[in-house]
């Protein structure tokens, strides 16, 4: 026994035991995030139910499980249920039902049933039962239905489409220099300076813009009145829904489609997942501004606590006398990573939001407020706060680098007559690069899954606009944003319809993980590339 | 020729053997210490050629720890000097006094006077920069910088302010020809310096150090981590290059001491026993020390 413990096995049993362990539970979470996010996109079948109180449902089959008997004798036969996800909330009230199997006559998988995904309350399920043109009726029944609704489908969607960039560019762009104008004036005003030309010569732009509003304003109404085609659906339960093809994103008949129109249908529905905006208070559409967001955030963060963390392990490790109060610095630091995130949230809000922005709006946005400008959560503040949070990781990743420098380097820039300056800047700053860049790895990997601080200094659940857009200053720092991680949250725990959200939980959260990925791969790439360049001494 | 100049090693040392034994009081009794430090055949080396060092009554301190006592000798210019005695007696933070580098050592108190080319280099007006400019330094575990062969080569003439490509060519050829490495690398000036051999990166750094053209140059056991091949073509540069530069070496290795210097300065425990012509030193010193630590009886 005592040989057996000598020669080392368990040892190396118990070390690769852990690391399996840690390789099943990586990849478990992997797995899980992959199967559930990857699958949703998937068009499953839409089944037709018909109940034993000859009550009929359609939807599709979204779980089944086990319905727990507790008491039961042995023996018993087990029982299941399946959830359904029915859709058509305006008529039904829920999205999702869950049916007893036991209580199931008869199911089947008509090849007319049509799945459209509509911009407000959801999918809609149902048979077509005419296409209208405003109250003419163009074709009826499921068959020639579909055929119509295919043949006017992107007419409408290019349509809707049009009334949503004049709604959001053409429009917007009017409003922003309406406002422009308006802060404008009141800035002369508060100067006293009612009568002057340039008030006049404000109003006069005013009106030029009131002008073109008007002239958006009719484009937008002819828009409207020529999209006004509609679809007649009857759904389960004696029930009928018209509803404008404007509203349309998306219809199809899953179970009449073969492998190739799904997997296209599945490639369209990841692409609009990943670059279209959210619908239906998130639950639906896309998360490109959260992705936007966060990867923003990252780069800013990532812009601020390099320098500040590089600067400060210099300082620490080149400049400081070594000695118990540097002893203690370094350990304050160390420390520093292990405050709860909330912590540098709340610091962030008490002091980058109330003290240096509230200030930033006394000194410099003075006409626009009551409104906060600086004075309210913002990316810069979030990215600021995240710099703070991850600066020790930073810190103690260049020590180490610099730490890790063979003396006889900086002996032999000295020797050469260069000054500490040169050297650090010319031999030692080269050299720790591949470190620093570790410390940034690091630094960004915890910054791009952090949450908690970001609630409070400028997530929001929805931002109106990207921080970055085609507006002076082009870049807004002080505007909300969207995050990755506070959409996982939000649409796990705050989504009015949780069975439907819960798949943009995984596919949300696979997303996360792909932007990490991302992140990190370039800056290893980065740091192997300087690795290679600078290759380890042969000696 | 490795193996040429061991065998004249060989040869010494027996007739150092011979002489220790048979003429040992005669050479004990040489030993005037003069002012200059050099003593014997060295002191009439000196009327003939200019010392580029003189070092006076120099101690120095780590801390309370006295690590030179009262050093004073004159290092002639065009010469090999080697530096030898046991480890931990003092001759690397000579070497190391020589271009200032122990000012990086918290605690250390240096008394005494150090001239090179007349000048007093811990004189508080001279810029340290200029004075490492002059007195160039090769280490004893070679340490290029992590860039290029070229920038290498480069960096000392960069800091002083060259940015002339052309120049920059030349003097980095010029280098490299010096130190016998640029047939070896003359395609690869741009590959990474740690690409070299130990050798290579040692040739290297002799190269780094002279870019810069210094008046003195100093090895602190250049070879101590070679193999003899390498040695010996780095023992050859040093012949090559003290027609240029005055060179101090310091070494653990006696033979090498014999083979590439004129001029010997044994220290043991801080103190300077004897300074004087190579051959003096190893063929007939004056001190019973010197004898015991060179015929390996102790050190």
């Amino acid at each position: 026994m005592k040989r057996f413990w000598k020669s080392g096995d368990p040892f190396i049993w118990l070390s690769g035991g852990a690391l399996a362990f840690s390789l099943v539970m990586v990849a478990g979470l992997v797995i899980l995030v992959l199967v559930n996010g990857l699958g949703s996109f998937w068009p499953s079948p839409i089944a037709r139910l018909t109940l034993a109180g000859g009550k009929e449902l359609m939807g599709q089959v979204a779980q089944r499980e086990k319905i727990p008997q507790p008491g039961a004798p042995p023996g018993t036969p087990e029982r299941y249920r399946i959830q359904v996800r029915v859709g058509n909330r305006d008529l039904y009230g829920a999205d999702f039902v869950w049916v007893e199997e036991a209580n199931i006559v008869r199911r089947d998988f008509p090849a007319e049933a049509v799945l459209i995904e509509r911009q407000e309350w959801g999918n809609l399920y149902g048979f077509i039962k005419e296409v209208r043109d405003g109250d003419r009726v163009v074709a009826r029944g499921p068959v020639d239905g579909w055929k119509g609704l295919q043949a006017s489908l992107p007419g409408a969607t290019s349509t809707s489409r049009e009334i949503r960039r004049v709604e959001k560019k053409d429009i917007g762009a009017i409003n922003y220099a309406q406002e422009q104008i308006r802060l404008r004036m009141k800035k002369l005003g508060m100067r006293a300076r009612e009568g002057s030309p340039e008030v006049a010569q404000l109003q006069q732009e005013l009106e030029t813009l009131a002008a073109k509003y008007r002239v958006q304003e009719a484009r937008l109404a002819e828009l409207r009145q020529s999209s006004r085609q509609s679809l007649v659906v009857s759904a389960a339960g004696d029930k009928e829904k018209e509803l404008s093809l404007a509203q349309i994103v998306r219809a199809y008949q899953p179970n009449a489609m073969g492998l190739w129109a799904k997997s296209g249908l599945y490639l369209s529905k990841i692409w609009e997942f990943v670059a279209g905006e959210p619908r239906e208070s998130n639950t639906e559409g896309g998360v490109f501004p959260a992705i936007f967001g966060t990867v923003m955030m990252v780069m800013i963060m990532s812009l601020v606590v390099t320098p500040l963390g590089v600067l400060a392990a210099f300082y620490l490790r080149e400049y400081a006398k070594q000695g118990a109060f540097v002893s203690t610095v370094r350990i304050a630091v160390n420390n520093l990573a292990g405050v709860p995130s909330i912590v540098f949230g709340v610091f962030g809000v008490g002091f980058f939001i109330y003290f240096v922005g509230g200030s930033i709006d006394r000194l410099f946005y003075p006409e626009v407020l009551p409104t906060p400008t600086f004075g309210t959560g913002g990316i810069l503040w979030a990215s600021l706060t995240l710099a703070l949070l991850t600066v020790p990781v930073v810190i103690v990743a260049t020590e180490e680098g610099l730490a890790a420098i063979p003396g006889g380097m900086r002996e032999a820039s000295l020797a050469l007559g260069a000054t500490k300056f040169e050297t650090t800047w010319r031999v030692v700053l080269p050299a720790v690069m591949p470190s620093i860049l570790t410390g940034l790895i690091l630094a960004m990997a915890r910054a791009a899954g952090e949450v908690a601080p970001l609630m409070i200094t400028g997530v929001v659940k929805l931002a109106p606009s990207l921080p970055i857009d085609g507006f002076w200053p082009f870049v807004h720092l002080e505007r909300k944003f969207m995050h990755l991680g506070f959409h996982i949250y939000d649409v796990g725990f705050q989504s009015p319809n949780v069975d439907a959200a819960r798949p943009m939980v995984y596919t949300t959260a696979l997303l996360l993980l792909l932007v990490v990925l991302v992140l990190n791969l370039t800056a290893i790439l980065l740091r192997n590339m300087l690795r290679r360049k600078y290759a380890s001494s042969t000696f | 020729m490795a193996t040429r100049a061991e065998m004249a090693v060989e040869e010494q040392r027996g007739e150092v053997s011979v002489r220790a034994s048979g003429e040992g009081q005669r050479g004990y009794n040489r030993g005037v210490p003069g002012d200059t430090g050099v003593q014997g055949q060295g002191g009439e080396a000196r009327t003939r050629m200019e010392p580029m060092i003189e070092i006076r009554k120099l101690n120095l301190k780590y801390g309370e720890k006295l690590a030179l006592e009262d050093i004073s000798l004159d290092i002639l210019k065009h010469q090999v000097t080697a530096f030898i005695g046991p480890s931990g007696c003092g001759k690397s933070t000579l070497l190391r006094c020589l271009n200032r580098l122990n000012d990086l050592v918290d605690g250390v108190t240096i008394t005494g006077t150090i001239r090179i080319g007349g000048t007093d280099i811990n004189d508080p007006n001279l810029e340290i920069t200029e004075l490492r400019k002059r007195v160039g330094m090769v280490f004893q575990k070679s340490n290029p910088f992590p860039k290029t062969i070229y920038d290498n080569v480069a960096y000392g003439p960069r800091i002083q302010g060259l940015h002339s490509r052309s120049a920059m060519d030349e003097i980095v050829e010029r280098s490299l020809k010096s130190a016998a490495l640029w047939d070896e690398v003359r395609d690869r000036l741009q590959e990474s310096a740690l690409s070299l051999s130990g050798g290579q990166q040692q040739r290297l750094c002799i190269a780094r150090a002279i870019a810069v053209e210094p008046d003195v140059l100093l090895m602190d056991e250049p070879c101590s981590a070679l193999d003899p091949i390498a040695t010996a073509k780095i023992e050859e540069l040093i012949a090559q290059l003290k027609k240029q530069y005055t060179i101090v070496i310091v070494t653990h290795n006696m033979q090498q001491a014999a083979r590439v210097s004129d001029f010997t300065a044994f220290l043991y425990l801080g103190t300077l026993i004897e300074y004087d012509l190579t051959k003096q030193i190893f063929v007939n010193p004056s001190k019973k020390q010197t004898e015991d630590y060179i015929t390996g009886r102790f050190g």
